[in-house]
């Protein structure tokens, strides 16, 4: 179910090797790539300048000396020795950080100059999940969906990032460095992956209670598989089968759902939560939180706040013979 | 008699009165380490939320009100207070004066703070402590996404501590510039006390940006302002440029003072006058010139013009450079020195050692792409931790040992010290310096908990385990003061043979801190002038009087009468703080509280007819 | 430790004007502090009028007259102000107490048209972020008025009663010095608030 599966690194040393389905060090698209490049080159630069210092510092402290009598006598020619020294350091300070900041500048043009893409995604941030609408010139290719971004693999897709209630901030590890969504502004990022596969993000800008359960899925696939993804995503919610999702329709009606989320094809059309019109093509329930199985699907309709506290969305009271047509109902929503 | 002039009164009277800087400074130190356990206590239970996934030791409620407790106490109630402490204190003997200036300004400042800090943790116990983060981003920390006063008690917490912190800085500028001891040049300051005045002008143009920043986000609360509300013209990042121009220059104001503490102990226990004395000045100057310059690099992930942010890349790698040649120097001071090992000294190390690798992460945070990475994940919880505890709490775990016998004339004990910054140095660097892999791995910063599959557990529990440790070592040291007050050895006026005036006195100096001001001929006095000391006569001896010095050459102008001890400070600051928490609940407490305030100032300035008042 | 006198100070005087005291350096400091704080607010003014496409936003620049009324007598008291401190220099008790009284009455006055001048905006604070800022901005200003009027009246009391030394005469000096910075400060706001919006 989840191809990429987080492997976990226990010893530092294994850094290098470590796959983590959320890390910086496991690029898999191009962006992620020349990030991981200047975090090596950094990071070798780091290590060797302190290096140095503690050995200067060691050589300092353990080298031998004899008894100088009093503190305000002074070695005339030590004192221009080390003068040389320190200002060799300085200049040798200088040249590389000078160097550093070109790279990194020449890093960042190469990383952040265009935002092209043939496919546009307006991505909105909310208390504590993702809004995500994929826009179309045409009104009737424009759909939305929540907490998995969808993507073609080896081309750039451009997502606008907006937010509706507090700053929030898009970082997928593996595939792009983070930028935040703020209200009132709009921001622009390019995503890429390499090869098709399952990527988490994670919200990165602190929002509140639940800022810690606010992930998404990047799915990239093959260009046919994607455009199958989307003229599924297009369509209007399967329309109830069984009695028993009838019913679960109708619970799901005449409850107060209908007052947040929009099932398309039926009269729920509000947003101030999910759009729940293929929910059970998901992955995850409540941003990442939890597989979506029945059993969570449940506890989660009956008690959201119980499940993921601080949640905008309140428990619901269900008699069980509400319950069991209403989750039938949902997992219908393929 | 010079002792009953300067002395302060025996009895409760006497305490809330007492002007002396050497009493208000020691209730500053203290009260400054009792916030820093109050924080330090917070952290380990964060560190005991974190140290396995999925743990359910504290719910994201109180996970987020102690992480805000932990950071906003660290930062505005022990960091920069307890260097401001740490001047207050030393300063006016260093330069060889017998009081700071605008000594009731000074206990008022004291209380203010006091009654600031104690507010927000009496609000913490009462579960209304602050939830949003140490730098409180609106919208999240604006009206209605923070329902409720918590948020209002942090923004006047804030406004209470700058008062403070402002007025301390005046105080220093002002004895540090005019009440020098006659022939204290300007190169002959103490570099302790240049890092002190510099600091103190980062202060003075740093706090104001926060202070109009919370006075901001206050109006937006509580009357209805629009500054940080986009749909009414307003704008979330104008907080984020206030809230950093001042945060940056924040963190420098933390870090200059330390590399005070640091020259101080490396030339004495080098036994030898620092390395390029003028260079080490410059270098300050520069990083606070600098420290203006930076404050974008908090903000790449923004969405900031790309140009623009790359300036603010340039910027800050260039604080490398002053930091560099301070580094440098003090490793060619030890160089050519004796180093004698004293725990102060140990200290020191465990600074130059932590300190750049602190620096140099900070290095990579300053590339605009690489922070896209790391920015707002362990990682930069990692840099900040080494830049604050490596690079200034250390410095000031030295300067405890180094200071201590001065301050209560025993000596703290050797023995234990060195177990004590042994312990520090493992314990700290076993909790934080995993943190810089998790961040890579990404582990966003201000999660309550994380889930089992993303493979941060065992990194976590080491975290943890090292902080556990480090929490051992400060026992240590608790230990260490109890027991050497006590029975500590006997220090005597200059334990460790140091250079400097403040060690020309008395452990712990007499109210007057100097029977005779001192006339200084050396950069370090007391090495130059073995067998005795010259000294300025001619001061009233029944009167407080202090001697006014020119900036530059401290060349003796006036004798200025020094304030007497008063009850008004302490009644002007009860006032205030009345004034300012009655403010969160009516904005007419400005206006009826205002009215008491000025009274109450009006009778701290009107004269008494002591003869220091004519 | 054993002292060796080199240096006599007690004939030095135990008063001086001017940077020579303390308290001007003290004043001096608070000038900057505060100065710092109308900067960084001016910064926002300017920030949030960069930022919004239209400026100022749903209201006419404010109106001229208070304000500049305010202005010139604000610019106008600095003379007495000038003269109160030569006065005080000269340890002229005399004048000095003329152009104290005269220094805590103008506060009055610009009060009165300050006062004048909230409603003349045109725009509360509430309505909108341009209201917001220039409130912000006039509130900062007219604290800093009351303040040093409070200030004067207590010297002026004081310069009234017995309690006339040679101090006091640089403290009225360096109150005359605070004064000429509230002054100060006004113009680049009072340029910034009322003249900005019309020329841009
Ligand atoms: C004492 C406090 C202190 C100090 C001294 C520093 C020092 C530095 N800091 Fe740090 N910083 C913080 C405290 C501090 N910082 C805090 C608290 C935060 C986080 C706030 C928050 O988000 O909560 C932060 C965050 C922070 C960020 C934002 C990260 C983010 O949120 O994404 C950045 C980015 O540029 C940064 C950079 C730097 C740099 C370049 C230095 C430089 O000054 C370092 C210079 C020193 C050296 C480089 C070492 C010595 C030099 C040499 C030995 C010479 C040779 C060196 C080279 C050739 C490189 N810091
Ligand atoms: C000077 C500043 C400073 C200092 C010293 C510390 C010290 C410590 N910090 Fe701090 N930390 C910050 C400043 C500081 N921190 C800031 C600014 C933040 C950001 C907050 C934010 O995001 O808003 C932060 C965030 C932060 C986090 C990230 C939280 C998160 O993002 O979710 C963590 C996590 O481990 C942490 C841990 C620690 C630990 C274990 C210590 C330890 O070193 C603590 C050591 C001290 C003690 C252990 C106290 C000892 C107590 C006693 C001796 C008393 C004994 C008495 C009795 C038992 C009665 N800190
Ligand atoms: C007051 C608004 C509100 C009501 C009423 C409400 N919800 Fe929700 N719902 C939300 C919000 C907000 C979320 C997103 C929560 C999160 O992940 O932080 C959500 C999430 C969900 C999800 C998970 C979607 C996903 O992709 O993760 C499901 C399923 C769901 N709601 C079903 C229901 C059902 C069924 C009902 C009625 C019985 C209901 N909701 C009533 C607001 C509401
Ligand atoms: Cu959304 Cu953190
Ligand atoms: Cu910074």
């Amino acid at each position: 179910m989840r191809p990429r599966a987080g492997v976990a690194c226990v010893l530092p040393l294994a850094l290098a090797g470590c796959q983590g389905w959320q890390s910086a060090l496991d690029p898999q698209g191009p962006q992620a790539r020349s990030l991981a490049d200047i975090i090596w080159v950094f990071t070798g630069v780091a290590v060797a300048v302190w290096v140095l210092v503690a050995v200067a510092l060691a050589a300092a402290l353990l080298r031998r000396r004899a008894e100088p009598p009093d503190p305000l006598s002074r070695a005339p020619d030590r004192e221009r020795a080390m003068g040389y020294a320190v200002g060799g350091c300085v200049a040798l300070t200088l040249v590389v950080i000078l160097a550093l900041t070109g790279y990194s500048y020449a890093t960042q043009k190469e990383l952040f100059s265009t935002h092209e893409g043939r496919i546009t995604i307006l991505l909105t941030g909310h208390q504590f999940w993702w809004d995500v609408r994929y826009e179309d010139p045409a009104p009737s290719r424009v759909f939305s969906t929540a907490n998995e971004i969808h993507i073609p693999v080896g081309e750039p897709v451009r997502i606008k990032l907006e937010a509706s209630d507090v700053i929030h901030s898009f970082w997928v590890p593996s595939l792009l460095g983070k930028q935040d969504l703020i209200p009132g502004r709009q921001n622009l990022v390019r995503l890429q992956a390499d090869r098709p596969g399952v990527y988490r993000g994670q919200c990165a800008e602190f929002c509140g209670w639940q800022h810690a359960h606010m992930s998404l899925l990047v799915v990239a696939h093959p260009r046919e598989e994607f455009e199958a993804w989307r003229d599924a995503q297009l369509a209007s919610a399967a329309p109830p089968s069984t009695d028993e999702q009838k019913e679960g329709q109708r619970v799901f009606l005449s409850n107060p759902c209908m007052t947040c989320h929009t099932v398309r094809g039926t009269s729920a059309g509000a947003v101030a939560g999910p759009d729940l019109t293929h929910l059970a093509s998901r992955r995850m329930l409540g941003a990442g939180m939890l597989p979506l199985t029945r059993g969570n699907l449940a506890a989660w309709v009956v008690d959201a706040p119980g499940v993921k506290p601080g949640v905008h969305m309140p428990s619901i009271k269900l008699e069980p013979h509400e319950l069991h047509p209403l989750l039938a109902y949902l997992e219908g929503l393929k | 008699m010079l002792a009953d002039t300067w002395g302060t009164r025996p009895g409760l009277m006497g305490a809330l009165t007492a002007v002396d800087h050497k009493i208000i400074g020691r209730r500053y130190i203290v009260t400054a380490f009792m916030f820093l356990c109050l924080a330090g206590l917070a952290a380990v239970v964060m560190r005991v939320q974190l140290a396995r996934p999925e743990s359910r030791v504290v719910g994201p409620d109180l996970y987020d009100q102690l992480f805000t407790m932990h950071g906003t106490t660290m930062m505005f109630l022990f960091a920069v207070p307890v260097m401001e402490a740490f001047a207050v204190y030393l300063v006016p003997l260093m330069v060889g004066t017998r009081n700071i200036a605008f000594p009731r300004l000074n206990a008022f400042s004291y209380y203010v703070y006091l009654f600031g800090g104690l507010m927000i943790w009496v609000a913490f116990a009462l579960n209304a402590g602050a939830d949003t983060g140490w730098f409180a981003y609106v919208p999240l920390s604006g009206p209605e996404n923070s329902p409720g006063k918590r948020v209002d008690l942090w923004a006047q917490m804030i406004t209470f501590t700058e008062v403070a912190a402002l007025a301390v800085s005046v105080e220093i500028i002002v004895t540090v510039l005019k009440l020098r001891a006659p022939g204290m040049t300007l190169d002959r300051i103490p570099l302790a006390v240049w890092s002190q005045l510099v600091t103190a002008f980062a202060v003075l143009f740093a706090m104001p940006a926060v202070m109009i920043a919370s006075t901001m986000l206050i109006m937006d609360r509580l009357v209805g302002t629009h500054f940080f509300n986009h749909a009414e013209g307003g704008d979330a990042l104008l907080w984020q440029h206030l809230f950093w121009f001042f945060g940056h220059p924040e963190v420098y104001i933390i870090f200059l003072p330390a590399t005070g503490f640091v020259s101080s102990i490396v030339v004495t226990f080098s036994r030898r006058p620092i390395f390029f004395y003028v260079g080490m000045v410059a270098a300050l100057v520069a990083t606070a010139f600098l420290a203006f310059g930076l404050w974008v690099h908090h903000m790449f992930a923004t969405g900031v013009p790309q140009l623009g942010s790359s300036l603010f890349t340039a910027s800050s790698m260039l604080i490398a450079i002053p930091s560099g040649l301070q580094i440098f120097c003090w490793i060619a001071t030890l160089w050519s020195g004796r180093p004698v090992y004293t725990t102060a000294l140990l200290f020191v190390l465990g600074f130059l050692i932590n300190f750049v690798a602190g620096g140099v992460t900070g290095v990579m945070l300053a590339s605009v792409p690489l922070d896209t990475q790391v920015h707002d994940t362990y990682f930069v919880v990692a840099h900040f931790h080494y830049v604050l505890i490596g690079g200034a709490v250390f410095p000031l775990l030295g300067a405890v040992y180094y200071w201590f016998p001065k301050f209560t004339g025993r000596l703290l004990d050797e023995r234990l010290g060195r177990w004590h910054a042994a312990t520090a140095f493992v314990g700290f660097n076993l909790a934080f310096f995993p943190m810089h892999i998790l961040g890579l791995m990404g582990m966003p910063r201000r999660v309550y908990t994380y889930q089992p599959e993303m493979g941060w557990g065992p990194l976590n529990m080491l975290s943890s385990v090292g902080a556990a440790i480090f929490f051992v070592s400060f026992v240590m040291l608790l230990w260490n003061v109890v027991a050497s007050l006590r029975n500590g050895a006997v220090a005597g006026p200059n334990p460790w043979d140091a250079g400097t005036l403040e060690w020309a006195t008395t452990s712990p100096p007499a109210p007057q801190n100097f029977d005779r001001i001192p006339v200084v001929t050396h950069r370090e006095p007391l090495w130059a002038e073995r067998d005795a000391l010259p000294v300025a006569t001619g001061l009233r001896v029944g009167v407080r009087e202090v001697l006014v010095t020119t900036a530059t050459d401290a060349t003796p102008d006036i004798r200025e009468t020094a304030p007497t001890p008063s009850i008004w400070p302490l009644i002007s600051a009860i006032l205030t703080a009345i004034a300012f928490i009655g403010s969160i609940f009516t904005p007419w407490a400005v206006l009826w509280g205002g009215v008491p305030v000025g009274a109450a100032l009006i009778a701290w300035f009107w004269p008494k007819g002591d003869p220091e008042d004519y | 430790m054993r002292q060796r006198p080199v240096l006599d100070v007690s004939s030095l005087p135990d008063f001086a004007f001017g940077p020579r005291s303390t308290m001007w350096w003290g004043t001096l400091g608070f000038c900057a502090l505060e100065g710092t704080g109308f900067a960084i607010a001016a910064g926002a003014y300017l920030y949030l009028a960069w930022l919004n496409p239209q400026w100022p936003l749903s209201a006419p620049p404010p109106a001229l007259t208070w304000s500049s009324l305010f202005t010139v007598l604000l610019v106008a008291s600095a003379v007495p102000n000038w003269l109160v401190q030569r006065a005080a220099r000269r340890q002229d008790l005399r004048a000095v107490r003329l152009w104290m009284v005269v220094m805590s009455l103008i506060p009055l006055a610009l009060m009165a048209l300050r006062a004048a001048e909230f409603p003349a905006l045109m725009v509360r604070w509430d309505v909108n972020a341009y209201g917001s800022i220039v409130w912000l901005l006039l509130g900062l200003h007219t604290l800093h008025l009351v303040t040093d009027a409070a200030d004067t009246w207590v010297l002026t009391a004081l310069m009234f009663t017995g309690h006339v030394v040679g101090k006091r005469y640089s403290d009225v000096s360096d109150n005359a010095f605070y004064w000429n910075f509230v002054v100060a400060s006004w113009l680049p706001i009072y340029g910034l608030l009322y003249w900005a919006p019309r020329l841009a």
